[in-house]
């Protein structure tokens, strides 16, 4: 899909609403996701950033009392319909916490594990394919001699990065990352910027962040959401140089939130 | 305004004090005292013949307690394979799938229920339920009993671990796309692994000093376990209350003291181990 400035469209997303039960918590949202971009959302606590990223994966369906209504076109297939297979959409659209999550097991084994859920391989395509995966997350150098040891001893920063080797393993088209940064030292948060800058020559890159300076350094466009609703979206650039709402301004130059 | 003395409110403060620790030392003392009667006559019991010799019948002298120590094992491992996967089941399936949920709760709070039943209720309902209809007490009735017992202790203790694992780490599994049964097994109950074994330990240790439960089912023998399915089975339990109770000779007093020490000794290495399991998978994180 083509937009009419003549930029390739990854996710169309159009009319999403949001419920948390009976309490509606995005409203109306229509944006359009470019491929291989980095598109970063901002906005106040509860706005509905995460929630709106958390629609993408369909993550939400865990919780049985959350639902959306509206559609997100996925290349000509809206994913919200109940007959998309879900396993499938989640291998191509990966997703990275803000907490790091490595799973209860060696760091070789973290990434092989979503590997060997989706390919049949044998074992010396796995280990090429870990290997690629961490080198993709710039993590082979610092875990080459302890891929044996729990993912859970590694830093902050490293688990971050292991937890998006594990993600690009399987080889997904979209990384929707929800604040990756929050909870990383400013070491590890710069490793992981540079990571994004990366990685957006592969993947298409939905980034949730708090923090304005880092969606102004590595984002391409950026999304302004404040109660659910979708304010201003636009190049970086623009919305944080000369945005043309009032709230977007007053957000991005501190008044509030 | 008349200031209230600060002499009174000190003194009550240093008298709850000293109350709590004197009853904290009396529990304590308790404890030490049982192990130590439990010990000084249980060795009296321990010899060579009391380790390698099967129960013998009243009078006939230099018997031991090896078949009940086998029985015991055994109707307990019984039990193990019937309660504990039972319980890790419908532990997972509180924890994963019926958070909120009405059948949820009426399955915790059955639990809940099932957890106070006296053993010796239990004891007898197995009893009506297999011994009486089949016309056989065996150790496999034991095992039943003892199971139902065991099933809700591991039932919520695997819940309360499950639900101790984050929310991140459910959602980073399915995130990858990984069906919900493989997160599930894979992952949660892997993050909660040593939570998991602590409670199945525990839950062990609690049914093997039940007596009430066998005395209707396992009942005793003189025999070797051999005929677990069909015949009553000699277990260290039931032989204490027999020893104890029943027999007017002093040198089976003296081995049902020796078949106590054997049970707490078993009870408190399961205790400790799990303290230690426990420790060990904290200092590792």
């Amino acid at each position: 899909m083509i937009n009419h400035n003549g930029d390739k469209v990854k996710i169309s997303v159009r009319n999403l609403n949001f419920y948390y039960g009976d309490h509606q918590a995005l409203f109306d949202n229509t944006l359009d996701i470019l491929e291989n971009r980095v598109t970063a959302v901002i906005g106040p606590s509860g706005c509905g950033k995460s929630t709106h990223l958390r629609s993408l994966n369909r993550i939400y369906e865990l919780y049985r009392e959350q639902r959306t209504e509206g559609e997100i076109i996925l290349d000509n297939e809206n994913i919200l319909d109940k007959s998309v297979d879900v396993l499938e959409l989640r291998r191509k659209v990966g997703m990275i916490f803000q907490k790091p999550t490595p799973f209860p097991m060696p760091v070789f084994d973290n990434v092989a594990y979503g590997l060997k859920l989706h390919f049949k391989l044998n074992r010396k395509e796995i280990a090429e394919r870990v290997e690629k995966a961490l080198r993709g997350a710039s993590l082979w150098e610092e875990v080459k001699d302890k891929l044996k040891k729990s993912g859970m001893a590694l830093s902050g920063g490293q688990q971050q990065r292991l937890c998006i080797a594990r993600a690009i393993a399987t080889q997904p088209e979209v990384l929707l990352m929800d604040e990756p940064t929050s909870a990383i030292d400013p070491v590890g948060t710069l490793k992981i910027e540079e990571l994004i800058e990366e990685l957006k020559e592969k993947f298409t890159i939905v980034i949730v962040t708090h923090n304005m300076q880092q969606a102004a350094r590595i984002s391409d466009n950026t999304a302004f959401f404040y109660k659910g609703k979708i304010v201003e979206y636009d190049k970086t650039e623009k919305i944080f140089t000369s945005p043309e709402k009032k709230q977007t301004e007053d957000y991005i130059t501190g008044r509030f939130g | 305004m008349q200031k209230r003395g600060l002499a009174f409110r000190k003194t009550i403060d240093i008298v709850l004090k000293g109350l709590s620790i004197l009853f904290v030392a009396l529990t304590v003392f308790m404890m030490f005292w049982i192990l130590y009667t439990v010990i000084s006559n249980g060795v009296k019991a321990l010899n060579w013949s009391f380790l390698t010799q099967p129960t013998k019948p009243y009078g006939i002298p230099d018997g031991g307690v090896l078949n009940a120590l086998l029985g015991t094992v055994i109707i307990t491992f019984g039990a193990v394979l019937i309660g504990v996967p039972a319980g890790l089941l419908g532990g997972i399936y509180l924890a994963e799938f019926a958070k909120e949920n009405r059948l949820g709760n009426l399955i915790r709070f059955s639990a809940n229920v099932m957890m106070g039943i006296p053993s010796i209720i239990v004891g007898l309902f197995v009893y009506a339920l297999l011994v009486f209809t089949t016309k056989h007490f065996s150790g496999l009735t034991g095992s039943v009993a003892l199971s139902i017992i065991m099933f809700p202790v591991v039932l919520r203790t695997t819940e309360d671990m499950l639900r101790m694992v984050p929310d991140s780490l459910r959602e980073s599994a399915l995130a990858l796309g990984m069906p919900r049964w493989k997160a599930t097994f894979s992952i949660i109950c892997r993050a909660a692994k040593t939570g998991l074994i602590t409670g199945i330990l525990l839950a062990i240790a609690r049914v093997s000093g039940e007596t009430a439960p066998l005395l209707f089912t396992a009942q005793c023998s003189d025999s070797w376990p051999g005929s677990y399915f069909t015949q009553p089975t000699a277990n260290l339990t039931v032989l204490i209350n027999e020893y104890a109770g029943n027999s007017p000779f002093e040198e089976m007093h003296v081995r049902a003291w020796g078949a106590a020490l054997l049970i707490t000794a078993a009870i408190l290495i399961l205790n400790i181990s799990c303290r230690f399991i426990f420790k060990e998978s904290k200092s590792a994180k």
